[in-house]
């Protein structure tokens, strides 16, 4: 019964940290592995303009929708300016205003991004567009177009294709030439196609953006024609019919609205320049969990100060030594002085490194025991000896530092780092062992404590599982299920097999 | 090693972590334990219940009582001094005699002499909870000297023999006998080197000897065989550690008892954790015999029922093997 009610517990405990950690990880986008960089965009729209006598209101078109990317943080540098960011007709407008402004303008947007496949264009299904007026001969021109391509086609995609092929034809035919008479740029060129596509009762619309590629000083917007085959958006290349999106294209704006509109100013440029960095992953994670909403984050420990964060990042390896100590001890059958005394040796050992650890912690409690036996001689009482042993300790460890440094070697000053009253109980208890079963036995147990301190040494060292609890502490619920449930193993320990060899039935 | 692993468990061996969890955890409730930590109250209980211990010469319970120990034992030639919640044997003095040129001087089982000072020392040690399990301040006993019954006289190294019988539930399961040895400094310890045997619970008479997980025929220090010694008052002796599931309601106990040459089988004291060493001295595992007493388990059986039932069980089949 009582069984059962531990694997329930167990059970209980490695769901509740798995789901966290897999909602952290999956979800909210925690990197399992550590140092991760994501790259970050910045995007900066440098709008310049000569102000009128009046007052001024700049409108700019920001991104709204933007598949394939999430966007980081945004904001505005205008001295003076009221800064607010509303919806329109082709997704999300930035508008600055003042009451007065003197000679040449200069504001800022800037907009940081990165990639999640995740995102996807979440926009609703297009009404059926208007028969666009379109006036003679351009509209003798458009349904000819539309009737050849409708003839040489099977649905929306193939219909749209076999248009682009027509009007970037090497040598267009008269009604395309007629069409095209009057294009100028890009953007009005995708303009006419959506015409096209709206006469043939096809929803579409021209799309702004950039592909992000790297530092660009001056980047140049890249239009795109999008159309809705009723039940999503598909991307087209205007110049050569294939149905694609170029490598990260970033979406600005959609629609034929003017990209900048300011009332009040004159000689209106705008200049785009991409920045692309190197961003802390776990940093981006927690950003968008702030977005989400998640309330997981307002536990995380990255929230905590530098100084804090690093005591946390030592104090969160010290479950994963208790799970090293109760294999080693329960599992494996090990033989330990004190419960946690090799955890925290271990934890010196961080320090110290192995190497020197065990030699300085070999050194301290041979030399402290030799010393021990000395005192045996005075016959004190029992606290007066274990302090005396204490000072002995620290003593010892003054002194192994000041030989160390006047021969040096630097390594041996770590040897403050060990837990002194530790090392004192543990010089106590073996002198005790030493005395009452013999040398063997003593050696034989603080070995066994050295061998365990290694392990819990090797496991709480790798930096990648210390990069795991941090980021997802809830990790350590899965550590106490295990603890939980080897507090119930009935097993035998691996050295009673050894210990029992002659009782076997073979 | 899960074959190594599955062999044992055909054997019916117990091992340390089932030990703790589905027998002390489940049979012995840590509010029982004081009955059989703290020797004094052992002594007690057992003598209310009507079972021979050794007498208490002494009690000394804190620093300033240590100085009242030449008063105890001014009368006194020998006589145990033991920690009340020692463990593993630790701590414990036997003192078999006074120093013939040197009144204040004590003579130890080993042929040691010990003077006073050495003696009030130590009293200070144990006082000062240095042999206590838990390491808090402790009592020390001033008790009766065993003077052990001559069937063990080949087969011990100085210091005491001792029978210990694991009982489950009242029913006597499993018993050795621990011999002293030289490496065991006269302790019948059978982590510090003394040599266990186990005991034909249906005669009470002793099979092969263990030494440190090994099985030995002979006594290292004496060179006697250790196999068939017929153990005296062996019915006594079930039914006296029977009775100590009485006393401590412990339902996993360990009883280790000694035979006086004068006063027959004496309780020492009582154990809420027996070692597991056992099933190597019977070459045999505990957890069979548990098994077969759950099944037969009555629960107002006397203790002298309990016992018959033990030796009936429990008896070898000799001539088998």
């Amino acid at each position: 019964m009582k069984q059962r009610y531990v694997y329930v517990l167990a059970a209980l405990l490695a769901v509740m940290g798995l789901s966290v950690f897999m909602y952290k990880w999956q979800v909210l986008g925690f990197p399992l592995g550590e140092d991760q960089e994501r790259p970050v965009w910045t995007i900066e729209a440098a709008v310049g303009f000569e102000s009128g006598p009046g007052s001024i209101t700049a409108q700019l078109q920001i991104p709204a929708l933007t598949p394939g990317f999430r966007m980081l943080n945004e904001h505005s540098v205008s001295r003076g300016y009221g800064f607010g960011t509303d919806y329109g007709g082709g997704g999300r407008v930035a508008q600055w205003t003042i009451r007065r402004a003197d000679g040449d303008q200069k504001i800022y947007y800037r907009i940081s991004v990165y990639e999640d496949e995740s995102v996807d264009v979440s926009d609703t299904i297009p009404p059926f567009p208007p028969m666009p007026v379109i006036n003679e001969p351009l509209k003798t021109a458009v349904d000819v177009l539309v009737k050849d391509a409708r003839d040489h086609s099977a649905d929306t995609a193939s219909f749209t294709a076999e248009l682009l092929r027509r009007v970037n034809a090497p040598s267009p035919d008269a009604n395309v030439e007629l069409l095209l008479s009057e294009v100028s740029s890009e953007a009005e060129f995708v303009g006419v196609i959506t015409k096209v596509l709206a006469s043939a009762r096809i929803p579409s619309r021209v799309i702004h953006g950039f592909p992000l590629a790297g530092r660009q000083r001056s980047a140049r917007l890249v239009s795109w024609l999008e159309v809705h085959d009723g039940d999503q958006w598909l991307y087209f290349n205007p110049a050569t019919g294939e149905e694609m999106l170029p490598d990260r294209y970033l979406v600005w704006w959609r629609g034929n609205e003017a990209l900048v509109n300011v009332a009040g100013g004159s000689n209106v440029e705008v200049d785009f320049a991409i920045q692309e960095n190197q961003f802390d992953a776990v940093a981006i994670a927690e950003t968008q969990a702030a977005q989400l909403g998640a309330s997981s984050v307002d536990f995380s420990l990255y929230s905590l100060p530098i100084q804090t964060q690093a005591v946390y990042s030592v104090l969160l390896m010290i479950p994963i030594g208790a799970l090293v100590m109760v294999i080693m001890r329960n599992l494996v059958g090990i033989d330990a002085f004190g419960t946690f005394m090799p955890v925290l040796i271990a934890l010196a050992f961080r320090e110290t490194k192995l190497l020197w650890g065990v030699i300085l912690f070999t050194l301290l409690v041979a030399l402290g025991l030799s010393i021990r036996f000395l005192l045996e001689r005075l016959r004190l009482l029992l606290v007066p000896r274990l302090s005396a042993v204490l000072i002995v300790v620290v003593l010892l460890m003054l002194f192994i530092s000041l030989t160390s440094h006047r021969l040096g070697l630097e390594t041996g000053l770590s040897v403050a780092l060990f837990p002194m009253v530790i090392i004192a109980m543990t010089i106590e208890r073996m002198s005790v062992v030493w005395e009452e079963r013999g040398a063997s036995d003593a050696m034989r147990a603080g070995l066994g404590s050295l061998v365990v301190a290694v392990a819990a040494y090797v496991f709480m060292g790798m930096s990648w599982l210390e990069h795991l609890v941090f980021t997802f502490p809830e990790l350590l619920l899965v550590v106490l299920a295990m603890v939980v449930l080897a507090g119930r193993y009935t097993g035998y320990r691996l050295t009673e097999l050894q210990r029992f060899k002659a009782l076997r039935l073979d | 090693m899960l074959g190594a692993a599955a062999r044992l468990r055909d054997a019916g061996v117990l091992g340390l972590n089932e030990r703790n969890t589905d027998f002390i955890m489940r049979l012995n409730p840590r509010r029982y334990y004081p009955r059989v930590d703290d020797k004094v109250l052992t002594k007690e209980l057992a003598l209310k219940a009507g079972m021979a211990v050794p007498d208490l010469y002494g009690v000394i319970a804190n620093q300033g009582e240590v100085r009242t120990f030449p008063g105890i034992v001014e009368n006194l030639q020998s006589f145990v001094i033991k920690p009340a919640a020692g463990s593993g044997g630790d701590g414990i003095l036997v003192v078999t005699g006074r120093s013939e040129r040197k009144r204040d001087c004590f003579r130890l089982s080993s042929g040691e002499i010990i003077s006073e000072g050495e003696i009030l020392y130590h009293l200070s040690n144990i006082v000062g909870g240095q042999y206590s399990i838990s390491g808090n301040p402790d009592k020390a006993l001033i008790e009766y000297c065993v003077h052990f019954d001559p069937v063990f006289a080949n087969v011990s190294y100085q210091g005491v023999p001792d029978i210990r019988v694991v009982v489950y539930r009242g029913y006597p399961a499993m018993a050795m006998v621990r011999l002293p040895t030289r490496a065991s400094d006269g302790k019948a310890n059978l982590h510090q080197g003394a040599v266990g045997a186990g005991i034909d619970m249906g005669v009470g008479v002793t099979l092969n000897g263990v030494l440190e997980d090994e099985i030995v025929d002979e006594h290292p220090d004496t060179g006697a065989l250790i196999e068939g010694l017929e153990i005296p008052h062996w019915n006594f002796i079930l039914e006296s550690s029977a009775k100590g599931y009485e006393v401590t309601e412990l339902g996993y106990l360990g009883v280790d008892m000694v035979i006086d040459r004068d006063r027959g089988p004496l309780i020492l004291e009582m154990n809420a954790r027996p070692g597991l060493n056992i099933q190597i001295a019977n070459c045999a595992g505990l957890r069979n015999r548990i098994a077969r007493i759950d099944e037969i388990h009555n629960k107002s059986a006397e203790p002298a029922e309990r016992a018959r039932i033990a030796r009936r069980e429990f008896k070898l089949e000799r001539g088998i093997q």
